[in-house]
């Protein structure tokens, strides 16, 4: 079975139809990258899945699990989204890192958070909490590590480049230990002697075995590093297949005329 | 008559005495105000329309009328309709003051608080956090930064409204002076008290540059 399993998902706003009936699946492990032309309707597409946006119809599934379900109210109290969510994280194009925090703050605050709520709910001790943010702690370490900032712990995002500030987002993400991690276009913002090193991290992910799912317009890093790419255009999956196959023999003419536009 | 060492001296506790009233004014004001004011921004700000229209049409009318003739509204009003003398001379221009404040408050508020990135409650949301910690640990800290500014501007105008008490005879420290100039001639009194309010606004332009440098570890 899936990871990931979304059938039928729509979206409009206003009068826009923005998604018209998304269908696709994910498996474990696997690298999903999702290309078109601006205003196709993948951020729309991320968001959905990251419960920023409300589908107006589909369903979304993990693990088996419908985790969203247009039909299905109950599914989308406060609390249940808040659980459902964290299946999924997301890299932002635009960083969203917490200015007022050091990086290890930024990493670490969620995971706080949340272990003190749930002590709280287990009527856990003082120590229980401590040793909870020992582990947590130790983990954040380790995930800068992975993403090369050891070195900038105790830094804020201001004293950071571009890049090193996605690398901390990464890793503030893979903090909350997503099944799936989503990225909208993790370069886009960046100078281009920068995307070079957050693609790295992102291709280290994938040898790790993570799910993924990244937005983005570098055609050679969608072609060389996911498994399966989506074609988007215009609200609905036009083409999707083999990077190779898609890249190598694109079938549509939209697609057709979308990677010349890109290669000129 | 000329100034002594003596009548300096007991002109100096009297005013002091005032000066107490003056901080006491003040200091209520801030405290209840600063909350205040948080909750009528988010009335202001509120999805829900009426409730929105409601409040933004309040602040305007609370900032669009003389705080002097709103202290005369609140201690005169009851008094006049119901005969209802429900809050002494003091209590009226708290009341009068705190209202004001937190309306100006309010604005100063909905502005920071408006500024803030969406992509910031974005994040917090995406990390699984709930809407009131991504208010409390995210964005407040980056507001009070933002508005730390402006507010100063608004606690330093706070200070020398407090004058404002003696249209109601609540002896705040220009009222007293006045009362030298009355009843002893005595016209001194009244500029000495600007020492009062110098040394007042002095210490917090400190306190407030203090806090901004504070803040200024990072850039937003
Ligand atoms: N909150 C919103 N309200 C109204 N329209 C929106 C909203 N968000 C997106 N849209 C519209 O939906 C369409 C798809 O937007 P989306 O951001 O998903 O495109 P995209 O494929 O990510 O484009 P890009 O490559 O430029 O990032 C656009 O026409 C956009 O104007
Ligand atoms: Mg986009």
């Amino acid at each position: 079975m899936a990871l990931l399993e979304v059938k039928n998902v729509t979206k409009r706003f206003g009068k826009v139809e923005v998604l018209k009936g998304i269908d696709f699946s994910l498996e474990k492990g696997q690298v999903l990258s999702i290309i078109g032309s601006s205003g196709s309707g993948k951020t729309t597409l991320l968001r959905c899945l990251n419960f920023l946006e409300t589908p107006d119809t589909g369903v979304i599934s993990v693990d088996g699990n419908d985790i969203f379900d247009a039909e299905d109210t109950k599914k989308m109290s406060a609390a249940a989204i808040r659980e459902s969510r964290l299946r999924f994280g997301l890299v932002f194009q635009s960083f969203n890192l917490f200015p007022q925090y050091s990086v290890m703050e930024n990493l670490m605050l969620a995971p706080k958070l949340r272990a003190k709520e749930e002590i709280k709910a287990a009527k856990g001790t003082r120590a229980q909490l401590k040793q909870r943010f020992a582990e947590i702690e130790e983990n954040a370490r380790e995930i800068l590590a992975s993403v090369g900032l050891s070195d900038k712990e105790d830094s804020y995002p201001c004293q950071l480049s571009g890049g090193q500030q996605q690398r901390v987002s990464i890793a503030r993400a893979l903090m909350m230990k997503p099944d799936i991690l989503c990225f909208d276009e993790p370069t886009s913002a960046l100078d281009p002697e920068l995307t070079g090193e957050v693609l790295k991290v992102i291709k280290g992910l994938r040898d790790e075995g993570r799910t993924m799912i990244v937005v983005t317009h570098e055609m050679e890093f969608a072609r060389n590093v996911s498994d399966n790419v989506i074609f988007m255009a215009n609200g609905v999956i036009e083409e999707q297949g083999d990077p190779e196959e898609l890249f190598g023999a694109p079938k549509s003419t939209i697609l057709q005329s979308f990677l010349s536009g890109i290669k000129k | 008559m000329a100034i002594t060492w003596s009548s300096f001296c007991k002109v100096t506790l009297r005013l002091l005495e005032g000066f107490e009233t003056t901080c006491l004014i003040f200091a209520l004001t801030l405290v209840l105000a600063l909350p205040l004011g948080l909750i009528i921004s988010f009335g202001s700000m509120s999805k829900f329309k009426p409730l929105a229209f409601i409040t933004r049409v309040f602040v305007w009318i609370i900032r669009g009328v003389p705080l002097m003739l709103q202290i005369f509204v609140v201690f005169y009003v009851p008094r006049l309709l119901w005969h209802w003398p429900f809050l002494s001379r003091f209590n009226a221009v708290i009341v009068a003051f705190v209202i004001n404040y937190a309306c100006y408050f309010s604005e100063i508020y909905r502005g920071g608080i408006e500024g803030i990135p969406r992509g910031q409650y974005e994040a917090g949301e995406v990390l699984g956090m709930t809407k009131s910690q991504i208010f409390f640990k995210v964005v407040l800290m980056q507001v009070v930064k933002r508005i730390i500014a402006p507010m100063s501007n608004e606690i330093i105008t706070l200070v020398k409204d407090t004058a404002l008490a003696r249209v109601i005879m609540v002896a705040e420290i220009l009222k007293v002076a006045e009362e030298y100039a009355s009843t002893s001639a005595l016209i001194w009194p009244t500029f000495y008290t600007a020492v009062f309010y110098l040394v007042f606004v002095g210490v917090l332009t400190l306190l407030f540059g203090y806090i901004e440098k504070k803040l200024s570890y990072y850039k937003a």
